[in-house]
C-alpha cells in the first residue's frame, strides 16, 4: 500500500493506540482526543508557558522551604520529640530497610525538585521569547517520564492518616514545613493541569537554538 | 490508519512521528518501538514478583510499637482494625483501600489485560483501555502507609513513654507497589488496539 503522507511534523500519532491524526489548529478552550481510543492529544494552553513557570518556581521554593523548616512535633508527658521531612525519610534507615530511606528520599524530594527544575530549564527561556536551551527537551523528556515517581501528594496523605493516628495519645504541633509541602501539592497539580504535552513539544521545537 | 500500518512509529513519550526503521527519537532522544514485543514478558515478570513481595508484606508486621506497659506489632490489616476500633472509619476505609483494595484490584486488573491481550481478544477495547488508566493512575497511591509508617516512626520516639518502628513488611510492601508500577508500565496498550487491526486498518 502506498500512500502519500502529509510532512511527518503534521501527524499525531496517538501514543495509547497508535491511531494517526493530522495536527490542526484547535479553537481556544477546546480539546482534541483520539478518534478511536478518546485519549486528549492536544488541548489549547496558549499563554500557559508563562504560568507553568511561574507555579514550578513557587513550588520549587517551597520544597526547599518544606525540607528545611520544622515539619512536626510532638508531645507526651513532659517528652518532645520534633520531626523534619527528611527525619521521615531516615525512618527506614536502619538494616535491611535502608534501600527504602533511598527509595522514599527520591519519591518525596528529590524527584519532585529534579521534575521542577527539568521544568524550569526547558522553558525558562520560552517565557523570555529566547532560545532553547541545549537539552531543553531532553529535559523535558525527563520531567514527563519521572511524573509517576514523584510522590509528593501521595506522601501528605500518608502524613495526615499518620496524624490522626497519633492525635489520641500525644499533643501534634504542625510546623512550617507542613504548609510548605502541602502548598508543593497543591501548586503541583495546578502546574500539571496547565501542561499540554503537545503544545510544548511544538514551542520547544520552534525555539530550538 | 495505525501509524505502524502508515509505515511509521510515534513517540511513546513526546508523540513525534518518525519513520519506521528509526531507533531513537529525534525530539526527545528515547527509544523507538512500533510495538514493544517484549511487553508482555516485562509485565508478567514484574507483576508476579511484585505478587510475591506482597505475600510476606500482609504476614509481618508494618510498625513495632513499644509503650511503658507493652510491646505489639500491627500487620496492614491490623493497622485497619485498629483505625476502626478508634472510631476513625474514614481513614481506615482509606487505608484499606490504598492497602488492599487496590493492590489487589491491580493485580486482577493487569492479569485480565495482558490475558485478554495474549488471547488478541478484539472485545470490549475501550472498558479494557479505560481499567489500563486507571490502573496506571491509582496504583501508585498505595504508598500511602509506607509514608504513613515513615513518619510515624519518625515521629513517635518518645523514649520510654512510647517509640514506633518500621517493620519488615513495609519494605516488602514498597517493593510489591513499585514492581507492580513497574508491571503497569511495561504494558503496551497500543497491543489492546491491534486486535482487529489489518494492515489496511
Ligand atoms: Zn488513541
Ligand atoms: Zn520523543
Amino acid at each position: 500500500m502506498k500512500v502519500d503522507f502529509p510532512p511527518l511534523d503534521d501527524l499525531v500519532a496517538c501514543p495509547q493506540c497508535d491511531t494517526l491524526h493530522l495536527a490542526a489548529d484547535l479553537p481556544e478552550g477546546t480539546r482534541a482526543g483520539c478518534q478511536r481510543c478518546g485519549h486528549v492529544l492536544m488541548s489549547t494552553q496558549k499563554t500557559a508557558v508563562a504560568r507553568i513557570i511561574s507555579l514550578a518556581l513557587t513550588a520549587f521554593v517551597l520544597m526547599i522551604a518544606a525540607i528545611s523548616f520544622p515539619f512536626l512535633a510532638l508531645d507526651a508527658g513532659g517528652v518532645r520529640n520534633a520531626t523534619s521531612v527528611i527525619d521521615a525519610i531516615l525512618a527506614f534507615r536502619n538494616g535491611l530497610a535502608f534501600p527504602l530511606a533511598i527509595a522514599v528520599g527520591f519519591f518525596i524530594v528529590v524527584l519532585p525538585l529534579m521534575r521542577l527544575g527539568a521544568l524550569i530549564y526547558a522553558l525558562g527561556p520560552l517565557v523570555a521569547g529566547r532560545k532553547a536551551r541545549p537539552g531543553a527537551r531532553a529535559a523535558f523528556g525527563l520531567a514527563e517520564r519521572l511524573r509517576p515517581w514523584s510522590m509528593a501528594e501521595i506522601f501528605i496523605v500518608g502524613v495526615t492518616v499518620a496524624l490522626i493516628k497519633v492525635a489520641g495519645m500525644a499533643a501534634v504541633t504542625i510546623g512550617p514545613a507542613f504548609w510548605a509541602f502541602a502548598g508543593v501539592v497543591v501548586i503541583t497539580i495546578l502546574k500539571d493541569q496547565l501542561i499540554c504535552r503537545y503544545s510544548i513539544w511544538e514551542a520547544l521545537d520552534k525555539a530550538r537554538a | 490508519m495505525s501509524a505502524r500500518a502508515a509505515g511509521l512509529v510515534a513517540c511513546r513519550n513526546c508523540g513525534q512521528v518518525h519513520q519506521l526503521d528509526t531507533l531513537r527519537c529525534k525530539r526527545c532522544d528515547s527509544t523507538l518501538q512500533s510495538r514493544d514485543s517484549q511487553s508482555l514478558q516485562k509485565v508478567w515478570a514484574w507483576l508476579v514478583a511484585g505478587m510475591i513481595a506482597y505475600v510476606p508484606a500482609n504476614l509481618y508486621p508494618m510498625l513495632l510499637t513499644s509503650t511503658l506497659t507493652d510491646r505489639s506489632e500491627s500487620t496492614i490489616i491490623g493497622g485497619v482494625i485498629e483505625l476502626v476500633d478508634y472510631g476513625a472509619i474514614g481513614i481506615a476505609l482509606v487505608v484499606f483501600a490504598a492497602s488492599v483494595l487496590i493492590p489487589v484490584g491491580k493485580f486482577a486488573a493487569i492479569i485480565y489485560l495482558a490475558v485478554s491481550v495474549q488471547r488478541g481478544s478484539g472485545r470490549n477495547r475501550h472498558g479494557r483501555h479505560k481499567a489500563y488508566d486507571v490502573v496506571e493512575f491509582i496504583g501508585r497511591w498505595s504508598m500511602i502507609d509506607v509514608f504513613v509508617v515513615a513518619i510515624l516512626s519518625a515521629l513517635v520516639q518518645l523514649s520510654a513513654i512510647a517509640t514506633i518502628n518500621p517493620g519488615i513488611a513495609a519494605v516488602s510492601f514498597a517493593l510489591s507497589v513499585i514492581f507492580t508500577m513497574l508491571a503497569a508500565q511495561s504494558f503496551d496498550p497500543r497491543l489492546i488496539w491491534d486486535a482487529d487491526r489489518t494492515i489496511h486498518d
